[in-house]
């Protein structure tokens, strides 16, 4: 097992946005959180990156227990990358800057040897062209795909991407999808909050849906889309449809 | 590429249309200019104020001694506003440093930018060049050290004030992505947050730096002889305030670059917004 929430809570004041939630990932498993708007898919996802403090439960990464106050969040998001809705590059560097920033300043490696990896990493994305850019000359797709070059540089053992696609326009989710699609290939570990329903069939190895902040149903793809057990998920599903998402 | 009729026919409206708004500019400029100097040399006193606040002769007598006192100016600027830039700037990460160990320190910082924004300079000045002498310590430096450490803590707290605002206006999702990045609090500070900051605050600072090249002058009050200091000289002993006059165009041209780059930063700063970065 490499990531595992065991009775996850996480309150906002008074109101319960994680409730007694837990969850297993495997090594090479994708999995697809799905749900409302609301639902706790991007408060999980950043609840496993430290980013925010749980209030109960347990997380454990690797069998450590990253939830553990007297563990150093800094060392536990090394292992951990994160790719955000809105991409979050930073505006004053270039694409190449953004990507070296982390490899050179946390991972320690020499400037010249970060580059040539991030070389790779572009050209593979078809990106090469974009290293000496600034991130507001790329479009939407670009900047995204630049986004996870940059989480995937320091070599996670475990990639968190949040609604990657839902600020792109239409013909620009392909791109980011395909890539996604070939670090599947790669063996890469991947919890996605998503939209996608196509998508997450396609691609994810489990489909959690999330209510309330709780799993109301988890399982492949094929049941949890195709067959809901739940009420609830078939409602959250037939809205989808009726939008013309699936 | 052709162009069309239609369109060189635009081109044609555009150009005669522009030329109309210049005329129509000049001549209104030319109106207004006129009207100004019929009021101001057409009132019954012109006659005296042009002796004895532009009179050429004084104004060439009292140059170089005016001079003399604004290379002090320009010297103690560039020294302090440095100094102050540097101050402002530590004290404002000072002040976002967070953890119970830190509270001596975020205290500090922030008792230091209310007290200091408070306090007229020339009482800081009167209290550094004339209260830290009368302590009578060893070593106690010069009036122009003591007259410029008045400016750069005073001008530090401002900074320091517009610094923290640069620093605060940096979205949380840069942060966000710069921890995910296994990045430190302090590694994200200096290569995520303050660069953003400080080029969002580059007009302010720029403009504070205005300020103080106009402030530089009050450590005459302690003694040292600046442009104002020296034009206040010539002007008791000529009996005429020319060298008033000399003073302040000297000031508006030593004004006039930095104002200038404020305005190309504050420009520049507005395009990138409007890019949508």
């Amino acid at each position: 097992m490499l990531l595992e929430a065991k009775n996850v809570r996480k309150l906002f004041g008074t109101t319960v946005v994680l409730d007694d939630l837990s969850l297993d990932v495997d090594e090479h498993q994708v999995v697809a959180l799905i749900g409302a708007s609301g639902s706790g898919k991007s408060t999980l996802l950043r609840c496993v990156n430290l980013l925010e403090q749980i209030d109960d439960g347990v997380i454990t990464l690797d069998g450590e227990d990253i939830t553990d106050p007297r563990a150093d969040p800094d060392r536990v998001r090394q292992r951990i990358g994160m790719v955000f809705q809105s991409f979050n590059l930073f505006p004053h560097m270039t694409v190449l800057e953004n990507i070296t920033l982390a490899p050179v300043r946390v991972h320690k490696r020499a400037l010249p040897e970060a580059k040539a990896q991030a070389m790779e990493w572009l050209t593979r994305v078809g990106l090469a062209d974009k290293a000496g850019s600034y991130p507001d000359r790329l479009s939407g797709g670009q900047q995204q795909r630049a986004a996870i070059v940059r989480a995937l540089v320091n070599s996670p053992r475990l990639l968190l991407l949040d609604e990657v696609t839902s600020a792109l326009d239409p013909e620009l989710v392909g791109e980011v999808l395909t890539m996604i699609r070939d670090l599947k290939g790669d063996g890469m570990t991947m919890v996605l909050a998503t939209h996608e329903m196509g998508f997450a069939r396609q691609v994810a190895d489990q489909v959690v849906f999330l209510d309330g902040g709780r799993v109301l149903e988890a399982g492949p793809p094929a049941q949890v889309l195709g067959d809901p057990v739940q009420a609830r998920t078939r409602q959250f599903l037939a809205r989808i449809i009726e939008a013309g998402r699936l | 590429m052709t162009i069309s009729d239609i369109q060189r026919g635009r081109i044609a409206y555009r150009r005669g249309k522009a030329i109309r708004s210049v005329l129509l500019a000049a001549g209104s400029t030319a109106v207004v200019g006129v009207l100004l100097v019929f009021a101001v040399t057409g009132s019954p006193g012109w006659d005296r104020v042009k002796g004895s606040f532009f009179s050429w002769k004084i104004a060439k007598q009292s140059l170089p001694a005016v001079l003399d006192g604004l290379w002090l100016n320009i010297r103690m600027l560039v020294v302090c506003a440095l100094l102050a830039l540097a101050l402002g700037l530590v004290i404002a990460v000072l002040r976002t440093l967070r953890g119970p160990v830190f509270f001596p320190v975020r205290a500090m910082a922030t008792l230091y930018t209310y007290a200091f924004r408070g306090v007229p300079l020339i009482i800081v000045i009167y209290l550094f060049a004339f209260g830290i002498p009368g302590l009578r310590l060893q070593g106690t430096p010069n009036v122009y050290v003591l007259g410029g450490a008045a400016l750069v803590v005073t001008y530090g707290a401002y900074l320091a004030e517009v610094f923290r605002a640069g620093i605060e206006s940096v979205h949380p999702s840069q942060l966000a992505a710069a921890r995910s990045l296994g990045l430190t609090y302090r590694q994200t500070m200096r290569h995520v947050v303050l660069p953003q900051a400080v080029r969002r605050v580059a007009p302010p600072l720029l403009n504070d730096t205005v300020a103080l090249q106009k402030d530089v002058g009050l450590v005459s009050l302690a003694g040292p002889i600046d442009a104002v200091r020296a034009a206040q000289i010539a002007t008791a002993e000529n009996f005429n305030y020319t060298p008033y006059i000399v003073a302040a165009v000297l000031f508006v041209l030593l004004a006039l670059p930095l104002i200038a780059v404020t305005d190309w930063a504050t420009l520049r700063a507005a395009r990138r917004q409007n890019a949508g970065s």
